[in-house]
């Protein structure tokens, strides 16, 4: 175990520290103090465990493959952009574009999502990718999506549990709802419908993990509604061109 | 069904004194033009559907075929031109968005063609580069403000990543996708023989080709398709696709029907899913934040690899090139209106972006306004047709060209502007093994290592007529070219002088 103080260090100095940690096969890195470092995670690989006290910046675990990132705090925005494996554990509020094209791992929200969450996130084979949010996310949420598992289980009962233009171009994977929504927040390529045995199977498996990191009762979060948002097919604009 | 008003394009002549009815044309027709008639003991030909991709007039043994415009006009009309009538009809068939591929092919003026070069005559004597050293190479990547030197005159600066090419030359992006399989292994072969680089395109390395990888620049589009660590270590350099010349604001979309098992691989998508690239990167809405996916893939590379963005050509591309090298990157690659794609809207194509040589002189003259063009190279797109094209686009500024149409006419194409259809005769746009299989790589890679090394010829040439023996003196050099029949305005943008002064 190696504890750094990222207190008044640039980016690219913390960063390449942690890369070094991490090649050399650090089981678990502590971060103390970081305060808007971007990239920490980036395209790394292996099995560590960063935990991380205070704000990351931007791009956390952009490209990542493989490390579990788990962060006391708030994330910023475009968390997991494009990320391949791995997983992420925020104990608070995210920003904007998180998991944005994100094609494998597993990324727990504790709390709130920004705008833009999900966009065209994607899954190939096995590599299914999931982002579980506590609270609700805003807007855009799952706009292109291609592929993988989103969760909302909006614990504090908000009136809108996601924003507007919800699963807007919608082609792939499936989004799971601790709630309904109304049909005008949703894009016209998604089909919404009770969730099923087979989908509360799906659901539970990602809400024993949520409970567990974040203390929450599991049997309270599943005794309730859910819904599930799934796109029409994987060919939304088959019939555009002549 | 109602009545289809469209006509044939074009007309299939097949000279009866010559057909043996061998029936290779049958075979080597997609589109399924050719058959042969049994009662009439003959070969038919259904001009409906012939594209004149030529296949058959060159594969025909007897060259009993040729493909002509079909005669049948419509009664002469300057406004209601033949092409205005049949869209129409296509798209009140349809209701379809109208498809098309390659580059723009209206007239609008091509402004290389009404450039000319200058040359050497008595005064600073011209250069013979059969006899006397003549360079060509280029490095791409940003250039430091200043060179420091130790003691013992060795250079202390220390050099952001730069590519070498031994042509001021690479291959522009084309997907595995757009393009088959043996085009990449084509072009891949050629990049590594020549000393430059060829760009996967958005859609994933094959891993086929990733022993290419010193020489193959990767691009990272919305869809990232197919971006992981082992792309992204591959690369020789990282290209973030913002934009391309024949379709600006404006996605991509290889269809389901294409993306085969193995193009599913590549790009780490379902097989038959329809891969979308959204128009705009949804995590970049401003330079600061195209700003934070550069240093993003910096990091994600150690700083060793340059990192470049590619946008179209468009009004204000003077300001976002600037807003580009601001931001960081390493080099921008620019994509005349005129560039070529394997699918985009007519319309979009043929009425979009500003003509790439305006852009080269904009930017370059922007950039060097504002004391920054050292810190970004200039990669201009859009229509390099042959080495003239390159000499003028590096003198307007440009530090090295991109080739696409150019690079796949080398390897056959025929300019039949069908490749959205997949059924490219040729072997280069199709994933239809059959077709693709026409394409020989061993040749393609040959077919391209000529091009380049007689381009690379030429421009030695006229850089010898010039008196220049190192392409790196031409860059911006626009002295030496002289405007013919361009107004005040256009001499004026281009920063050159007309012809006589």
């Amino acid at each position: 175990m190696k504890t750094i103080d990222a207190q008044d260090m640039h980016y690219k100095d913390l960063n390449e520290i942690i890369k070094e940690l991490v090649k050399s096969g650090e089981d678990v890195i502590n971060l103390k103090n970081v305060n808007g470092q971007r990239y920490i995670g980036d395209n790394l690989n292996g099995k560590t465990k960063i935990n991380i006290e205070g704000t990351p910046g931007n791009d956390l675990a952009a490209f990542m493959d493989g490390l579990t990132i788990e962060v006391f705090g708030n994330g910023q925005d475009a968390i997991g952009n494009t990320m391949n494996d791995g997983s992420i554990i925020i104990h608070g509020h995210v920003g904007d574009v998180v998991g944005y094209g994100m094609r494998g791992g597993t990324m727990y929200i504790e709390n709130d999502a920004g705008y833009r969450v999900g966009i065209h996130m994607k899954q190939y084979k096995d590599k299914i990718p999931a982002i579980i949010i506590g609270g609700t996310p805003g807007d855009f949420f799952g706009e292109y999506m291609a592929g993988g598992c989103m969760i909302v289980l909006n614990l504090k009962n908000k009136k809108d549990i996601v924003g507007e233009y919800c699963g807007t171009g919608m082609h792939g994977g499936v989004i799971y709802l601790r709630g309904d929504v109304e049909d005008y927040k949703l894009g016209k390529e998604v089909i919404k419908e009770d969730a099923t045995d087979d989908d509360l199977k799906v659901i539970s498996k990602y809400v024993k993990n949520f409970s567990s990191y974040f203390d929450y009762d599991f049997d309270k979060i599943m005794n309730h509604k859910f819904i599930k948002l799934h796109p029409a097919g994987s060919r939304p604009y088959e019939k555009l061109y002549a | 069904m109602s009545l289809n008003y469209l006509t044939p394009e074009f007309k299939v002549l097949r000279d009866y004194d010559r057909c043996i009815n061998c029936k290779v044309c049958m075979r080597q027709c997609a589109n399924e033009v050719h058959s042969y008639d049994e009662d009439l003991d003959k070969m038919i030909a259904d001009d409906y559907k012939c594209v004149n991709c030529q296949r058959c007039v060159v594969m025909c043994p007897t060259h009993a075929l040729t493909i002509i415009k079909h005669p049948q006009v419509f009664r002469e009309n300057a406004n209601w031109t033949y092409d205005a009538i049949r869209d129409i009809y296509r798209q009140a068939e349809t209701g379809g968005v109208l498809l098309s591929a390659m580059g723009n092919d209206r007239p609008y003026p091509i402004y290389w063609d009404k450039m000319v070069i200058n040359a050497s005559q008595v005064t600073n004597p011209s250069i013979d580069p059969l006899r006397e050293p003549m360079e060509l190479k280029i490095f791409i990547g940003r250039k430091p403000d200043k060179i420091e030197l130790d003691e013992n005159l060795n250079v202390k600066t220390k050099m952001p990543p730069q590519l070498k090419l031994n042509f001021p030359i690479m291959f522009s992006a084309m997907s595995y996708g757009s393009i088959s399989y043996n085009a990449h292994a084509s072009l891949a072969r050629a990049a590594k023989e020549l000393g430059i680089y060829y760009n996967t395109g958005e859609g994933g390395l094959h891993k086929d080709f990733r022993k290419y990888g010193e020489n193959t620049i990767v691009q990272v589009a919305s869809g990232r398709f197919g971006v992981d660590r082992e792309y992204l270590k591959t690369a020789a350099a990282v290209e973030i696709k913002i934009g391309q010349g024949a379709k600006p604001g404006i996605g991509g979309h290889l269809p389901g029907e294409k993306v085969s098992e193995d193009i599913s691989e590549t790009r780490m998508i379902p097989v038959g899913s329809d891969a979308i690239s959204p128009a705009p990167h949804h995590d970049i809405y401003s330079i600061e934040d195209l700003s934070q996916l550069i240093y993003s893939l910096k990091e994600a590379t150690d700083y060793k690899k340059p990192v470049g963005v590619k946008i179209a050509a468009v009004n204000n591309v003077a300001a976002i090139a600037s807003g580009i090298a601001r931001a960081g990157a390493d080099y921008i690659a620019i994509d005349g209106f005129r560039g070529g794609t394997g699918a985009a809207p007519k319309r979009i194509r043929d009425n979009v972006g500003i003509p790439i040589e305006f852009a080269i002189a904009s930017v370059d003259s922007r950039l060097r306004s504002e004391g920054i063009r050292h810190t970004i190279s200039l990669v201009a797109a859009g229509s390099i047709r042959n080495s003239a094209d390159i000499i003028k686009a590096i003198a307007l500024g440009a530090d090295a060209v991109y080739i696409g149409s150019a690079a796949l006419i080398a390897i056959g194409c025929h300019m039949c502007q069908q490749c959205n259809t997949g059924k490219c005769n040729w072997g280069i746009a199709t994933q239809d093994p059959n077709l693709v299989k026409r394409l020989n790589p061993e040749i393609g890679y040959k077919r391209l290592i000529n091009l380049i090394t007689a381009w690379g010829h030429e421009i030695q040439e006229m850089l010898g007529g010039m008196g220049i023996n190192d392409i790196e003196s031409l860059k911006g050099n626009r002295l030496m070219l002289r405007g013919i029949g361009m107004t005040q305005k256009e001499l004026d943008i281009l920063g050159i002088l007309a012809a006589g002064e």
